[in-house]
């Protein structure tokens, strides 16, 4: 199998809305026929990224690469940066604001999750200039 | 068990049962949506009092078999429409969580 290419882009108006993006991306990793769950371990990834975007950065886009072994998810933003990556890291830490927690997000877990699903997890972050994560996860043969 | 048969034990009220067939695993409880894709396993029923239409977002990214709206929530409209189109099982029940997760253990067990 060629390496697949998809790109999508998240917009960043309504958090209500978010994980459209990740919705689309799950269908056509189950489309390609790929292992249960490699599938749930990167949709959750991705919807994790997705949110965060939406909340902290006014959207973005996701690039996803779905290769023999392995699918790499690339989510770029011009938001704010993150000051501090490992306080980011830490599980319960977050700056997320009032309408993002009544909806039940801001637990400080989002990017503890991509941590734990990920096989990798990679931070590219400049304050003032935006974020660049990228995941990579092993496909199991 | 199927999610059909958990309804029927539970005399849960059903919003939406796109997928009656699909087996229960075990369950998890919790409102913090992160927290529940962290946590809950493949196959879970989750029980929440959360109702917006991310509830049916994380319940499709994690694979959940059902989402169950406890203490007598309400799913708001976006969350009923967006839980049909995405084969998402969207069931309730009066019973306060806890309540609700004992009676989820007895029928798992």
């Amino acid at each position: 199998m060629e390496t697949i290419k998809l790109v999508y882009p998240v917009d960043g108006g309504d958090l209500i809305e978010a994980g459209e993006a990740s919705s689309k991306m799950k269908l056509t990793l189950k489309r390609l026929g790929l292992p249960p769950d490699v599938i749930r371990r990167a949709s959750i990834c991705m919807y994790e990224g997705e949110i965060n975007m939406v909340i902290h950065a006014d959207g973005g886009e996701a690039q996803v690469e779905v290769g023999m072994d392995e699918i790499t998810i690339r989510m770029t933003d011009t938001g704010p940066g993150i000051p501090d990556v490992d306080q980011a890291m830490k599980e319960g830490f977050s700056t997320a604001g009032p309408t993002a927690r009544e909806l039940g997000f801001g637990a400080g877990m989002g990017l503890p999750n991509m941590k734990r699903y990920a096989d990798e997890l990679a931070i590219e972050t400049e304050v003032g200039r935006g974020t660049v994560v990228t995941m990579k996860l092993k496909i199991p043969s | 068990m199927t999610v059909k048969a958990l309804s029927d034990a539970l005399s849960l009220t059903v919003f939406t049962l796109p997928d009656p067939d699909r087996a229960v695993s075990g369950g998890y409880s919790g409102d913090l949506l992160s927290w529940v894709m962290g946590r809950a396993g493949e196959n879970h029923a989750w029980l929440t009092i959360m109702s917006n239409q991310n509830v049916a977002a994380v319940a499709l990214m994690a694979d959940l078999a059902c989402v169950i709206l406890t203490e007598g929530v309400t799913p708001d409209e976006d969350l009923l429409r967006r839980a049909g189109e995405q084969m998402i099982n969207l069931l309730g029940t009066a019973s306060p969580t806890f309540e609700a997760a004992l009676a989820l253990g007895e029928q798992l067990k």
